[in-house]
């Protein structure tokens, strides 16, 4: 049971949130001039390397927010977790 | 200390109040306990706790317990119970004991309340944390309980500080990321053998602490020699325990050490009055105040040799015991009734290899050790290697021995797995404990290799010439031993193991006894038969009625999700295929919604309330993900858009009156209201009193006729119900449930996201083109429509399919394969398959819904769908079965 670090409402059971994936990936800005390769990659392809990895979580039964964080995927050790469209701290690596 | 009498195998025993099961039976003399459970062998208590192995009970007295340790058990007045052979059997009445959970936070769990747990409680005590102490035996001192020393008084005053909280009879059964372990408190079992309804049989903690101390000690270990598992073998360290309590039925003994506990257990042996014959080392020099000790007691020291094999007595115990070099030379026989078996100390890793610590071979103590001391963890007394004494063991596990020897020296005695075993699978090239694990079942059983594993992985090395720790590591799951479901579960039982969502007019639906469909949590009632009608006849009758007539049904469960701000229509715009900015108000629109991948992922009708005031409706299930769905996108991708969404599925109720003579019943229901096609067009909302009760009543059909939907405040659904009921009496008015509504969409080729979609189809692959705007310059999953995989021929697509003989209804999810003929060989090939399937009032015959592949190019070709006793035949044809021109939603 991971003890994640919301932003809003400090840190909460693993059970309370729902996982959203590498953070940072806009929608992009104009998807018709994308070329499948470019749009299959904005779709499918999410970073997943062995350490730190900057990730959205949602606190969906607390305050429904969205927000970011620094999670270890070797350790599940968290960083400092940040609100969206703040300035990324630097990864605790 | 007072008698108490107990149940054990049908005979009554007494033993001392506070004793073990495993002990009050050694103190009656039952040394045969029971037999192993493959090879039917005589089997006796060996251990001292829940690195027991043998002697398991069923428990049935009190609520019932398969399969416990005996050395476990506190006996109490009228505790029955039975000994197991390898296989538990559960009780078969209800466990009506009470169950319940706690939750704690605190700076410092301290897992072990032996010297090494107390003192660290002390110590972080004395700073002011907040400390939860958890020990798994009823008094705190650990092994000291059992060597009958006092613990000293400055630690046990530690227990009685306010910002210290002490749980005995609790186990920390795993340990997690970020200090969050889960623990069981046994509240009831020690006090007598009643249910208890009235105080929670166990309890269920989950704790989160900053930082977690393992102080949980070591058990010992048995040594692997031929005929080690007959009754009277113990762990040295268990034997002296329960003879220095009194319970002893042994007059000699041989103790087998590869250290000098087996030195100190001889003294407690002799102490309490059993004549120990030998102390054999398999150490050539032994040296320390233990080793002194036994000598200046007389007793007879063997170095450098270790137990061979056993004798018996015609009833299975153990008689006499053959010692030798390790090599199997100098043998020699010394007859006892006691062996009592030191093969060194395993610290319990178990909760440390949970979070991921790889434990640490130190071969001075042959033993597997974890040495931690970070910000979450650290680790002290024996666990960390600390042993307290005169520790230096041999590395041994047991001697050499020849096949026949090999087939009756058992490793891990639950699982009757022997050496023999174990060779095979060093023979068969396995060389990792995680497979030699799976080979043999080492370690697999009841006590999940608490005295086997490092016991396994030191044979793998003495076999291959490497050391244990350059075989694998050991890695344990929790839990540490075996909980009642019901723990886990709580008060969460019956009743409140999941929320039932039920709608307001669900009082009506059970008075009807309309048998209920589970749809997510909702009950939803199925259909409404009438004088013991079955399922298909009450369907077809409602199918008519609101064909001919008129139907109603109770649409509250449907998601709705009230939308508000400047932005909402932009904001649709990108949620859904079709266009939403230009619905005008007081207008209503379905609407498709994708994910990036282009992919159907819900659908439901929007209504447009007011300029900046949106409703949106999803599936009865897609609610939640609906909303998160919305959130998602205007927090992390348009937080300039100004939208708020707030869920209000629980605070409307929608009764939905259907059929060509919704029409009389709505003026009945309105008079107020112009239902005329002019005034009141499909599609359209108004606002009206029905039965006297304000409400927005809606043009919207999901059966193809002519329908009003009634919305109300919650609160007053039942009375909108019963009015509609009342007044349509002479209508005919027939109540209809989620079957009806199946059967009456798919007639119209309406799909049900989940049922004709599995998160694979476009809006083109459903036919749905048509619902895809051209116009839109984006919307989410728009782009993807034209990735090759979505743009190619040949994906499944929603048809029709018509069977030869009508009579027959095609199981829902069955594979459809081209035309099969005398012509055709085997194997066919499948080219879709049944997402829908009905008979119907309308049609007069069955019809289905399927995903074919190119389907939709297919429309009139012949296909076939096997069955388990014969081969349906049929035809692709277009989705829409009844109603093609739309005439009839207008009534």
């Amino acid at each position: 049971m991971l003890n994640i670090p919301c932003p809003y409402c400090g840190p909460r059971d693993e059970t309370e949130f729902h996982y959203g994936a590498q953070a940072h990936v806009a929608y992009p800005e104009s998807p018709k001039d994308l070329t499948d390769e470019q749009w299959a990659k904005f779709v499918f392809i999410k970073s997943n390397p062995k350490g730190w990895l900057a990730e959205r979580w949602v606190h969906n039964s607390g305050c429904r927010r969205w927000f970011n964080v620094w999670r270890n995927t070797a350790t599940h050790e968290f960083g400092p977790s940040y609100k969206p469209f703040t300035q990324q701290p630097k990864s605790p690596a | 200390m007072s008698n108490v009498t107990f149940t054990f195998d049908g005979q009554q025993y007494t033993g001392v109040s506070g004793e073990s099961l495993a002990s009050a039976l050694l103190r009656n003399g039952v040394i045969h306990f029971t037999n192993s459970s493959y090879k039917d062998r005589p089997r006796g208590i060996m251990g001292l706790w829940v690195e027991e192995s043998n002697a398991l009970v069923n428990v049935d007295s009190g609520p019932g317990e398969p399969m416990k340790a005996s050395t476990t058990i506190p006996i109490v007045e009228g505790l029955i119970t039975r000994s197991t052979q390898g296989v538990g059997d559960l009780p078969d009445t209800r466990d009506n004991s009470r169950y319940d959970k706690s939750n704690r936070h605190v700076d410092v769990l301290v897992v072990g309340a032996g010297i090494a747990g107390l003192t660290a409680t002390k110590k972080f005590a004395e700073l002011g944390k907040s400390v939860i102490l958890i020990d798994d035996q009823p008094t705190p001192g650990g092994h000291m309980r059992h060597l009958g020393t006092q613990v000293p008084a400055e630690l046990m005053a530690v227990l009685e500080l306010a910002n210290v909280t002490y749980l005995p009879r609790t186990t920390v059964q795993g340990l997690y990321d970020q200090g969050y372990s889960v623990a069981t408190q046994r509240r009831t079992d020690h006090l007598d053998a009643n249910v208890h309804t009235e105080v929670s049989r166990i309890r269920t903690w989950h704790i989160r602490a900053d930082h977690t101390v393992l102080a949980t000690g070591a058990f010992q270990r048995h040594l692997v020699f031929a005929n080690n598992d007959r009754p009277g073998i113990m762990l040295s360290h268990a034997a002296a325990t329960y003879v220095s309590q009194g319970a002893n039925p042994f007059k000699t003994a041989v103790v087998v050490t590869v250290d000098n506990q087996g030195y100190r257990d001889a003294l407690r042996l002799h102490t309490a009055g059993v004549a120990v014959s030998a102390v054999v080392d398999i150490r050539e020099t032994a040296g320390g105040a233990s080793v002194e000790a036994v000598k200046d007691a007389g007793i007879r020291i063997v170095s450098g040799k270790t137990a061979l094999d056993t004798a018996g007595t015609p009833t299975g115990l153990v008689s006499a015991v053959t010692i030798a070099k390790a090599d199997g030379s100098e043998p020699e026989s010394i007859d006892a009734d006691l062996i009592a078996m030191s093969g060194g100390w395993t610290p319990i890793v178990h909760l440390a290899t949970f979070i991921g610590i790889k434990p640490t071979w130190v071969p001075a103590l042959a033993a597997f050790v974890v040495e931690r001391n970070d910000v979450l963890t650290s680790t002290t007394g024996m666990l960390a290697g600390d042993f307290g004494g005169d520790d230096d063991a041999a590395v041994f596990f047991g001697p050499e021995l020849t096949t026949e020897q090999a087939l009756v020296a058992f490793v891990d005695f639950q699982r009757d797995a022997t050496l023999r075993d174990f060779n095979r699978a060093i023979g068969a090239g396995m060389r990792s404990i995680e497979h030699v694990k799976r080979y043999t079942s080492i370690g697999t059983s009841h006590d999940q290799g608490k005295t086997s594993g490092t016991t396994t992985m030191g044979l793998i090395g003495q076999a291959i010439g490497k050391a244990p720790d350059e075989i694998g590591s050991l890695t344990f799951r929790p839990p540490y031993i075996s909980i009642p479901f019901a723990a886990l579960a709580g008060r969460d039982r019956g009743l409140l193991s999941d929320p039932i969502r039920t709608t307001p007019i669900h009082s009506w639906h059970e008075s009807a006894k309309a048998p209920m469909e589970d749809v997510g949590q909702w009950k939803r009632p199925w259909f409404f038969p009438i004088n013991g009608e079955n399922m298909h006849a009450a369907v077809l009758r409602e199918c008519a009625a609101v064909r001919e007539g008129v139907g109603v049904m109770d649409a509250s469960t449907l998601g709705k999700i009230d939308l508000r701000g400047k932005d909402v229509g932009k904001f649709l715009d990108m949620i859904y295929t079709n266009m939403f900015s230009t619905l005008k108000v007081g207008m209503s629109r379905y609407g498709l919604m994708c994910g990036i991948d282009g992919m159907v992922f819900d659908d439901g009708v929007t209504t447009r309330i007011s300029e900046n005031h949106w409703l949106m409706t999803t599936t009865t299930g897609g609610a939640a993900k609906v909303l998160d769905w919305l959130e998602e996108w205007l927090q992390t991708e348009w937080p300039d858009l100004e939208v708020y969404c707030t869920s209000v599925t629980e605070q409307i109720a929608t009764v939905a009156i259907v059929g060509p003579k919704s029409r009389e019943l709505m003026s009945r229901l309105a008079p107020d209201l112009d239902v005329s096609n002019e005034m009141f067009a499909f599609m359209e909302n108004k606002y009206a009193d029905v039965a006297g009760i304000p409400a927005r009543v809606a043009r919207i059909s999901f059966s193809g006729e002519l329908a009003y939907e009634i919305n109300v405040p919650g609160s007053f659904g039942l009375h909108i119900w019963q009015a509609v009921m009342k007044q349509g009496t002479d209508l005919n008015i027939t109540p209809y449930g989620t079957e009806t509504m199946h059967v009456l969409r798919a007639e119209k080729g309406f799909v049900i996201v989940g049922q004709e979609t599995d998160g694979t189809q476009t809006p083109q692959d459903l036919d749905m083109d048509w619902i895809v705007s051209k116009k839109k310059e984006d919307f989410i999953g728009k782009r993807s429509f034209s990735r090759a995989d979505t743009a190619r021929e040949g994906r499944h697509q929603l048809v029709g399919i018509l069977t030869d003989d009508g009579s027959a209804v095609i199981p829902e999810g069955a594979y459809i394969v081209a035309g099969v003929d005398e012509k055709t060989a085997p194997p066919v090939k499948h080219i879709g398959y049944v997402t829908s399937s009905y008979d119907s009032a309308a049609l007069g015959h069955s019809f289905a819904l399927a995903l074919v592949a190119n389907g939709l190019a297919r429309k009139g070709e012949k296909v076939a769908i096997p069955m388990a006793d014969r081969v349906l035949t049929g035809v692709i044809t277009d989705s829409v079965f009844v109603d093609k021109e739309n005439t009839r939603r207008d009534g």
